[in-house]
C-alpha cells in the first residue's frame, strides 16, 4: 500500500453539492460522488447543507447570506477537505465568508473548500480517472474557478500554461478536446445577471455555444453546471446539435 | 435608463453587436499578443501598482512638489476642486486673453467636466482634434470608449456624418480618403486656433513636467502652434519620478492597443519663448474616493482602457449603455462613487468574471470592487420591491435545511407538470430565450438517502 492510497483512506472529505445540482442536476452530484469513491476516498454528504450563500451575496444582499453561510460552515466543519463540483461555489466560500465571524471552524473551510478537479489534480496528485468518452470536446472554462480560484491559466495574464481541467480531461481516453477561438470568455450566465441584464446575458450564452459549434465540438464540458444550465437552456431552445455535460459525469464514463 | 434597457435596445441590432465585439475583441488580442511579448510583463504590472498606491498614499506631498517644480519651470498651476471650478478657470484664461478659438487634444477630465458646452455657451469654438473625438463631436454625442471614442460608429456612418458636417463626396466608407478630409479641415482649425487645450496622461513631481500620449500628434500640433497652452489634469495622473515613465509608458500602449508605445509621447516641461503654459490640477471627487479604503485603488487607473476591450458586456451593450463619462468596468467603480443613485445599475452590469482585473495594467481589482459596490448600493439605493422580497426569502430558505428541501420538492414538481408554454412565458425572464432544465423526481439529497437505506 502506497503513502497516498493510504492518506487518502484516513483523510475525511465532505461532499457539497450546490443546491441547483441538488434539485436540478443531481447526476452530475452523482458522478462528483462515484469519481471520488472510486479513488478510493471515504466522502461523506452531511445532509443539512443547502447553498454556499452567492445567490444572495453577489447580488448585492450579502447580509441576507448570513445564515446560509453559517448553515455551510455546522455542515462542514471537521473535514480535512470539502469538495464540490463547482469553482463558483468553491470561490466564494473561499474569498466571501468573511462576512462571518472569523472562528477556527470558518477558517478551516475556508481553506479546505476544493473544486472537484482542483482536488483531483492538486491534492490527491492523480490525473489517469480510467474515463473514456470517445467524442469531441470544448472545455468552458468557468470564470470564477479559472480567474477566482486560478484553477487554470488565463489569456489575460503572462504566464506558464496551466489547467487542472484539462489536465484531468487529457488522460480520458479517445476524447479529441477542441480549440476554441476565444479559450476564456465567460458565457454570461453571472447569477442573477442571467436575469437583470437578461438580453446580454443570452448574447454572451448565444457567442460562447457558436465558438465551439464552429471549433467542431459535440459536447460542452465544464467545472460549473451553473454556466452550463444556462448554455444548455440556450442550446435546447435552439435546437442546436451539440450536448453538455459537467466535466464529472466523463469522468465517471469508466472503461469497463 | 438603466444599464440593462440600455443593453437591451442596442442588443435590437444583432449584427451591429457582433461588429461592435469582434472589433473590440481584435484590440483586446492585440494587446494579448503585445503583452506575452514582453518579458517581465507581470513585474512591469506589479510595479506600476505599487508606484501607483505609493503615490495615492503620499498624494499631497508629490502634488505640492508637482507644483513647485512646475512653476520653477515657468507653468502657471491651477486647483480646481471640482469640474464647475474647473471650466471656471479655462474660462476665465480664455477670457484674459479674448480667446474665440480653441482645438482640444482628447481628454476624458474635460469630457467629465463638460467643458465643451461651458465654452460653448460663451461663443467660444471648441474643435475636438483627436479623430475619434472629432468624429463624435460631429455626431453631437459622448465619446462611448477613452481610447477609442468612436468605436461604435462604422465607417460608414462616419462617411455619412462626415457628408452632411463638412461637405465630403460619398466614399462608400473609404478610411483613407475620410482621415485625409478630416486631416484637411483640422488642419484649418490648429491654425486659427487661439489656444491649445490638452490632457495630461503623467505629470512627474521631480520635475514639474506632463506627458501627453497620442497616436495622430495633435496634442502637439495644437501646443506647438497656439500661444497658450492649457493642460487639464485629474490629481491621480501624478507619479512621482520621470524613470517611472519607463514602467508606465511601456504599460499604456500595449494595453490599450497592442501597440510597443504611442506613436507620440511628448513631454511638456516649461513654455516657449512668447508662449503661456497652464496646467489646471482637478479634484472632483477623487479626493472622495480616495477616502475609501474598498475603492481607492480605483484611482490608479492610467486610462487605457483594456478592461473595455476585454469585457464581454461591454463589447455587447456599447459604451453609451454605461450613461457615464468613463464607461466599462473602470467607470462602473468610479462612477457610483460620484452619483450613487445614478449610477446604481453599473457594478450589476457584470458577471464578475474577472476579466477586467487580469487585463489590467495596474492590477486595480475591478471586479471585487463591483462585488463591494453592489452591497452598498442595496443598502443606500432603493431597490425593486421583488427583488428585496426575494432575496430575503432565499436566504431564509437556504438557512433552513429542511425548508430547502420542501422548496426544492416543489419547484422540481412544478418544472415537470406545468406546461413548459406557461413555465416559460412572464414573469420568467429565465425563460424569454432558454429553456429551463427538466425537474427530475429525485434531488441528489433523496438519491443519496436512497442508496444508504439499500446499503443497511
Amino acid at each position: 500500500m502506497d503513502v497516498l492510497f493510504f492518506n487518502k483512506k484516513i483523510m475525511k472529505v465532505g461532499l457539497f453539492i450546490p443546491c441547483y445540482i441538488n434539485q436540478l442536476y443531481p447526476q452530475v452530484g452523482i458522478a462528483t460522488l462515484q469519481v471520488l469513491e472510486r479513488l478510493n476516498i471515504e466522502v461523506v454528504y452531511p445532509s443539512k447543507q443547502t447553498c454556499c450563500g452567492q445567490p444572495m451575496a453577489n447580488s448585492g444582499y450579502e447580509n441576507e447570506s448570513v445564515g446560509t453561510c453559517n448553515n455551510f460552515i455546522n455542515n462542514f466543519k471537521g473535514f480535512d477537505y470539502i469538495v464540490t463540483p463547482s469553482g463558483s461555489c468553491a470561490y466564494h466560500v473561499k474569498n466571501h465568508y468573511n462576512i462571518i465571524d472569523q472562528t477556527v471552524d470558518v477558517i478551516n473551510v475556508r481553506n479546505n473548500v476544493y473544486e472537484l478537479c482542483d482536488f483531483i489534480v492538486n491534492i490527491l496528485k492523480v490525473k489517469n480517472l480510467k474515463a473514456h468518452f470517445p467524442y469531441k470536446v470544448g472545455i468552458h472554462k468557468s470564470c470564477h474557478g479559472l480567474r477566482g480560484l486560478r484553477l487554470g491559466s488565463c489569456s489575460e495574464i503572462v504566464g506558464e500554461s496551466f489547467s487542472s481541467i484539462e489536465d484531468v480531461l487529457n488522460e480520458v481516453e479517445n476524447i479529441q478536446l477542441m480549440p476554441l477561438t476565444r479559450k476564456d470568455e465567460c458565457c454570461g450566465f453571472g447569477g442573477t445577471f442571467a436575469v437583470a441584464e437578461e438580453a446580454i446575458s443570452v448574447k454572451m450564452g448565444k457567442d460562447r455555444i457558436q465558438d465551439h459549434l464552429n471549433n467542431g465540438v459535440e459536447v460542452i464540458t465544464g467545472t460549473d453546471t451553473s454556466c452550463l444550465m444556462h448554455l444548455e437552456g440556450l442550446i435546447n431552445r435552439n435546437k442546436q446539435p451539440i450536448k453538455v455535460l459537467h466535466v464529472a459525469e466523463i469522468l465517471n464514463n469508466i472503461i469497463k | 435608463m438603466s444599464h440593462s434597457k440600455a443593453a437591451t435596445l442596442f442588443n435590437e441590432n444583432e449584427a451591429k453587436v457582433n461588429w461592435h465585439d469582434k472589433a473590440l475583441w481584435f484590440v483586446r488580442h492585440k494587446r494579448d499578443l503585445s503583452a506575452h511579448a514582453v518579458k517581465g510583463w507581470e513585474s512591469l504590472r506589479q510595479l506600476g501598482s505599487q508606484i501607483k498606491a505609493h503615490t495615492l498614499s503620499n498624494l499631497d506631498n508629490y502634488l505640492i512638489q508637482f507644483e513647485e517644480n512646475a512653476l520653477k519651470n515657468g507653468i502657471q498651476v491651477h486647483w480646481a476642486a471640482d469640474g464647475d471650478e474647473h471650466n471656471r478657470i479655462v474660462h476665465s484664461i480664455l477670457k484674459a486673453s479674448n480667446v474665440k478659438k480653441v482645438v482640444k487634444s482628447k481628454s476624458m477630465l474635460t469630457e467629465e467636466c463638460h467643458l465643451n458646452p461651458f465654452l460653448e455657451a460663451d461663443g467660444i469654438e471648441v474643435i475636438d482634434t483627436d479623430l475619434g473625438e472629432y468624429i463624435v463631436q460631429l455626431a453631437k454625442e459622448p465619446p462611448s470608449h477613452i481610447v477609442l471614442p468612436a468605436i461604435h460608429k462604422t465607417k460608414e456612418e462616419v462617411d455619412e456624418l462626415f457628408q452632411k458636417n463638412i461637405g465630403t463626396k460619398p466614399s462608400g466608407g473609404d478610411p483613407q480618403y475620410l482621415t485625409n478630409e478630416a486631416r484637411k479641415h483640422l488642419r484649418e482649425k490648429f491654425i486659427q486656433a487661439d489656444v491649445a487645450i490638452t490632457g495630461v496622461n503623467f505629470a512627474v513631481a521631480e520635475t514639474g513636467e506632463f506627458v501627453v500620449c497620442t497616436n495622430e500628434g495633435n496634442a502637439d500640433m495644437g501646443a506647438h502652434l497656439a500661444p497658450i497652452h492649457i493642460a487639464c489634469m485629474g490629481v491621480e495622473k501624478l507619479i512621482p519620478k520621470q524613470e517611472h515613465l519607463s514602467v508606465f509608458l511601456r504599460l499604456l500602449a500595449r494595453s490599450a492597443t497592442g501597440q510597443p508605445i504611442t506613436t507620440y509621447s511628448s513631454h511638456f516641461k516649461r513654455p516657449r519663448k512668447e508662449q503661456k503654459m497652464h496646467i489646471v490640477l482637478v479634484d472632483n471627487g477623487r479626493s472622495v474616493q480616495l477616502g475609501r479604503p474598498d475603492f481607492r485603488a480605483s484611482l490608479q487607473c492610467i486610462r487605457c482602457g483594456a478592461c473595455m476591450n476585454t469585457c464581454p458586456i461591454y463589447r455587447r451593450s456599447g459604451g453609451h449603455s454605461y450613461n457615464a463619462t468613463i464607461p466599462g468596468p473602470i467607470g462602473s467603480i468610479l462612477s457610483p462613487g460620484k452619483d450613487l443613485k445614478k449610477h446604481s445599475s453599473l457594478p450589476f452590469a457584470s458577471t464578475l468574471c474577472g476579466s477586467c482585473s487580469d487585463v489590467c495594467p495596474v492590477k486595480i481589482d475591478i471586479h471585487k470592487q463591483l462585488y463591494k459596490w453592489r452591497q452598498i448600493i442595496t443598502k443606500e439605493v432603493p431597490q425593486p420591491i421583488v427583488k428585496k422580497i426575494s432575496m430575503k426569502m432565499m436566504g431564509n430558505t437556504f438557512s433552513k435545511p429542511n425548508h430547502f428541501k420542501k422548496v426544492g420538492k416543489i419547484a422540481r414538481w412544478s418544472l415537470r407538470h406545468i406546461p413548459k408554454s406557461i413555465i416559460n412565458s412572464k414573469p420568467n425572464i429565465w425563460g424569454k430565450e432558454r429553456d429551463l432544465p427538466d425537474g427530475p423526481k429525485e434531488s441528489f439529497d433523496d438519491w443519496y438517502k436512497k442508496r444508504k437505506k439499500d446499503e443497511q
